[in-house]
């Protein structure tokens, strides 16, 4: 057998993101020994990129805004529950909202630096959903100043770092999860790791698409190991279509457009100039009467938020996306199949003060200059609802051993997120998991490693590189891209479903049979190989489960089942591993405590 | 742009030794050095090493020599580089590890030496209350993305190998900040004179010029620090004064080294 390293944690957290780091802070506060692996090198995970905000009703701009009730915690859960069209899971929600103006403070004696209000306090910006402005920000570059904000706390409180590793396996004794199993990015080394107790804060999986914001680490590998040591997977089908992506030049078809341009004013035109977000006919039941029904009213909200109703740009992500796709498949696109975004009203100095790393991002990628003529932008796959389930309390898994947050992780954000709750989200949850699993850990000892289970892995790892015959992984990769692209992207129906299912069974089989050259240095060919047969085994479960659920619903939209159906509403989707197959069953969602309904009826 | 089809030639190898090699390569309009190596990886040769994360200059990971100028790969178009052939080599100022990819642990070990934000005592737990322009120059530090650039281009690290002497410019950037913000207690200046070795840099500013942010390094973070510096430990009047009791020291507490033998970067 290849010879390996071992190293053994109180906590091992796997993943080195806002929720992954959030996590070390708390398991090494609660007296742990700690160590954290990441793909990448640290701080460069996907919360780096994170632009618009991290959504905590502080309550700073009410003096400002001349708001009749402070924004709080229950405004928020209210907003996240519409958001998620009711299928979040009610408990998860609650701890959220109460915790995450806490968890954001906290970040400022860690040494964040956010934007502040003229009183001094941190400035907070409107967002899609929410109905008072309550994004914390750093111009749009927060996700930068907060994971870089957990990254020197964590380094201050003390952990063991392991950079440019790759878990593949998670190694179980008895169905409790004792080990991780994995290669060094670098040397291609392999190396096990044993702790008490893990945290996985893997992030979401937006590589199977062919346009997406995310970057090659959303492969989706520690949701895969989860569901190969028999976690439960709830709301796969659930997969966020951010309604701006860049639609031109084609090497930036997908980065992302930040909802703050929107929240800064931004709107949205179709080829005949048509500020179409004002059709009535793309504002969904629940939120009529709440946004401004003429462009001048939605102007003069830009100065006065108290008269004034919120431009309908800023509805929530899904309803924007949908609205985008409908123009263009109506043949009100830009010639680039995108529809045109515009702040050039906002003025050159303001929109380099308040976006200036799109201004940049445009200006130097995309020879536009945003202050003075359009964006393209058209759906990009964003972000992912569905995931690992974890209880709120301490974030266990189903699985002993195994605890879970952030974008891996499933229940709060239901069928639909808000932007900025994903950044709260990490925090949250984050610091609730490593004290899950350091309580976890105080009573547990270190388990047994089955070497049988190393074997296994190393074999799959290794075939690629002596297989004589063999596909690349580039290429049914980029086949996986189009199909997941072509029919299990905005619009869903029965008949498309069905082709992608069909699809990504052929390339399964294909995958099976996979030939790189070189060898386990690093080697992007080999790693691909791994990545591909977890982006396969995601994509067949996403598909399954948007087969199944028979109705739209936030991100879930079915032309062949156009409404929304009030005994799905019920229900969540949990998919776990069957011998030979994806078990899919349903379960009701939890139902909502009387204080949780009254809150909503009151701030609905 | 019409697309057209240029050569690349880009460094593979590792420590035992490399070449360049030539790529051939189909451009199409605005596009990156860094979508022409994922296209070389993708269609030509899939074991080719590089970094990158955000491909939208966000995360500082896809740092490499452009034709010899130290650059985000993902920020470069092709049509930027003169002439039909464009080489990329890695980062010279780090062990090399494999074509494109260097070992920069070094900068996160320094970084691990510098003593975090610490509250003072009025402020420690409270929301803090700060005027925007009170944290501009703050802020200006903090969109540091950590790309290495910086460290990579300045002659101390790069020609003299004083690694064991100086931080480099992004830690100067990184004390900076904390020096500088409005709610610190600490005082790090006898590090920053110390084992950072503020005083080996002799302000060529080339750091300045290659960072991707646009921080102004040496004006706005690096000659500060030296001022404070020479405030408290060369200038004779202050030190005067500061011996007969008549001034404090700056405000905070002086500090040395803080040896953080907690974190371990391994790798
Ligand atoms: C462009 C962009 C902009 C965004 N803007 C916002 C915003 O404004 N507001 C907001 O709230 N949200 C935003 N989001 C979403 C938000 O940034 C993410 O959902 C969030 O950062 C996820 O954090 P995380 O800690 O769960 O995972 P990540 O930050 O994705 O970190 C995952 C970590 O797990 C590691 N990992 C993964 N697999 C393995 C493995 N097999 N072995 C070892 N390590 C592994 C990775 O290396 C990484 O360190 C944005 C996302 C993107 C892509
Ligand atoms: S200005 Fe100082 S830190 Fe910057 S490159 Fe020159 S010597 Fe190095
Ligand atoms: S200071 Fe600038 S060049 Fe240096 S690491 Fe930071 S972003 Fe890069
Ligand atoms: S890939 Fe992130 S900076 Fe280039």
């Amino acid at each position: 057998m290849e010879a390996y390293e071992t190293f053994e944690y109180d906590v091992l957290v796997i993943g080195a993101g806002g929720a992954g780091l959030r996590a070390v802070i708390a398991a090494r506060e609660a007296g742990c020994s700690v160590g954290v692996v990441c793909k990448s090198l640290l701080g460069k995970a996907h919360t780096v990129m994170a632009e618009g905000g991290v959504a905590a009703a502080l309550g700073n701009m009410k003096s400002l805004d001349g708001q009749n009730e402070p924004d709080s915690w229950k405004v928020h859960l209210t907003d996240t529950f519409k958001g998620g069209a009711f299928l979040n899971n009610p408990r998860t929600v609650e701890i959220f909202a109460k915790e995450a103006p806490e968890r954001v403070l906290e970040l400022e004696q860690y040494g964040a630096v956010f934007d502040r209000t003229p009183e001094g306090l941190i400035a907070e910006r409107p967002f899609g959903g929410h109905k008072y402005r309550r994004l914390n920000h750093v111009g749009d570059r927060t996700g930068l100043e907060l994971i870089r904000t957990v990254q020197d706390k964590a380094v201050g409180v003390g952990m063991s770092v392991h950079m440019e590793v790759t878990l593949t396996r998670l190694l179980t004794e008895d169905g409790r999860v004792v080990g991780a199993f994995g290669y060094h990015r670098d040397n291609g080394k392999f190396v096990v790791f044993r702790a008490k107790a893990f945290v996985l804060a893997t992030g979401g999986w937006g590589r199977m698409y062919k346009f997406t914001s995310n970057s090659w680490e959303g492969t989706g590998d520690g949701l895969q190991m989860a569901y190969n040591v028999g976690a439960e997977l709830m709301d796969m089908e659930m997969i966020q279509f951010h309604p701006t992506g860049m639609a031109w030049p084609p090497g930036m078809r997908g980065i992302l457009v930040t909802e703050g341009v929107r929240g800064e004013g931004g709107i949205l035109k179709n080829n005949k100039g048509e500020r179409f977000m004002f059709n009535p006919d793309y504002t969904p039941a629940l939120y009529k009467g709440q946004f401004a029904e003429t462009p001048e009213e939605a102007a003069r909200w830009l100065d006065d938020k108290k008269a004034n109703r919120r431009p309908p740009e800023l509805l929530p992500r899904d309803v924007v996306a949908r609205a985008i796709y409908k123009e263009v498949e109506a043949g009100r696109g830009t010639e680039h199949k995108a529809v045109y975004l515009d702040v050039t009203h906002r003025g050159a100095e303001y929109i380099k003060r308040k976006l200036p790393s799109m201004y940049e991002q445009f200006h130097a990628l995309g020879a536009v200059d945003i202050t003075k003529e359009p964006m393209e932008v058209y759906p990009t796959i964003h972000y992912t609802m569905g995931g690992v389930w974890a209880e709120p309390e301490g974030c266990a898994t189903s699985v002993p051993g195994l605890f879970a947050a952030g974008e891996v992780a499933a229940g709060l954000h239901g069928a639909n997120r808000l932007g900025g709750n994903s950044l709260s989200d990490i925090l949250v949850f984050g610091k609730r998991a490593g004290e899950g699993a350091a309580a976890f850990a105080k009573t547990a000892k270190l388990g047994k490693i089955d070497n049988a289970q190393i074997e296994e892995e190393l074999g799959v790892l290794m075939a690629p590189l002596s297989a004589t015959t063999g596909e690349s992984p580039y290429a049914i990769h980029s086949e996986l891209q189009e199909t997941m692209q072509n029919d299990c992207m905005i619009a869903r129906t029965e008949e498309g479903l069905s082709r992608a299912l069909a699809k990504v069974e052929e390339l399964k089989a294909r995958a099976k049979t996979l030939k790189v050259s070189g060898g386990t240095a690093f080697n992007p060919g080999w790693h691909a190989a791994r990545d591909i047969r977890f982006m396969l085994a995601t994509s067949e479960i996403i598909v399954r489960c948007a087969l199944q659920r028979k109705e739209s619903r936030g991100a879930q939209w079915r032309l062949d089942y156009p409404s929304l159906d009030a005994e799905w509403g019920k229900k969540n989707l949990i998919a776990t591993k069957g011998s030979d197959r994806v078990n899919i069953v349903e379960r009701p969602i939890t139902p909502m405590t009387d204080e949780i309904k009254a809150i909503i009826e009151e701030y609905k | 742009m019409a697309s057209k089809t240029i050569t690349l030639r880009v460094f593979r190898g590792d420590d035992k030794g490399g070449e360049l090699v030539e790529y051939k390569v189909e451009t199409f309009e605005n596009m990156v050095v860094l979508d022409a190596i994922h296209k070389i990886q993708a269609e030509q040769d899939s074991s080719l090493a590089c970094r990158w994360n955000c491909k939208a200059a966000k995360c500082g990971s896809c740092s490499a020599e452009i034709d010899g100028k130290p650059a985000l790969m993902c920020k470069t178009q092709v049509h930027d580089c003169a002439g039909d052939s464009i080489t990329v080599t890695p980062l010279r100022t780090f062990p090399l590890v494999k074509d494109l990819v260097t070992d920069v642990s070094w900068n996160y070990r320094m970084a691990a030496k510098i003593p975090p934000l610490t509250p003072t005592k009025e402020t420690a737990g409270k929301p803090f209350n700060m005027q925007q322009i009170d944290v501009d120059r703050v802020q200006e530090f903090r969109k540091c993305i950590e790309c290495f650039l910086c460290q990579n281009v300045c002659h101390i690290l790069r020609d003299h190998e004083r690694t064991d002497a100086f931080f480099g410019p992004r830690q100067m950037v990184r004390i900076a900040s904390l020096e500088m913000h409005p709610m610190d207690s600490l005082n790090r200046r006898e590090q920053l004179k110390g084992e950072a070795g503020v005083g080996f840099c002799n302000i060529t500013k080339c750091c300045t010029e290659v960072c991707p942010e646009s921080i102004h390094i040496t004006d706005n973070a690096i000659i500060p620090l030296k001022e404070r510096v020479v405030d408290d430990y060369y200038d004779p009047v202050r030190k005067g004064l500061i011996a007969i009791g008549l001034i404090k020291k700056r405000n905070k507490a002086p500090l040395s080294s803080v040896p953080n033998d907690l974190t371990k970067i391994i790798s």
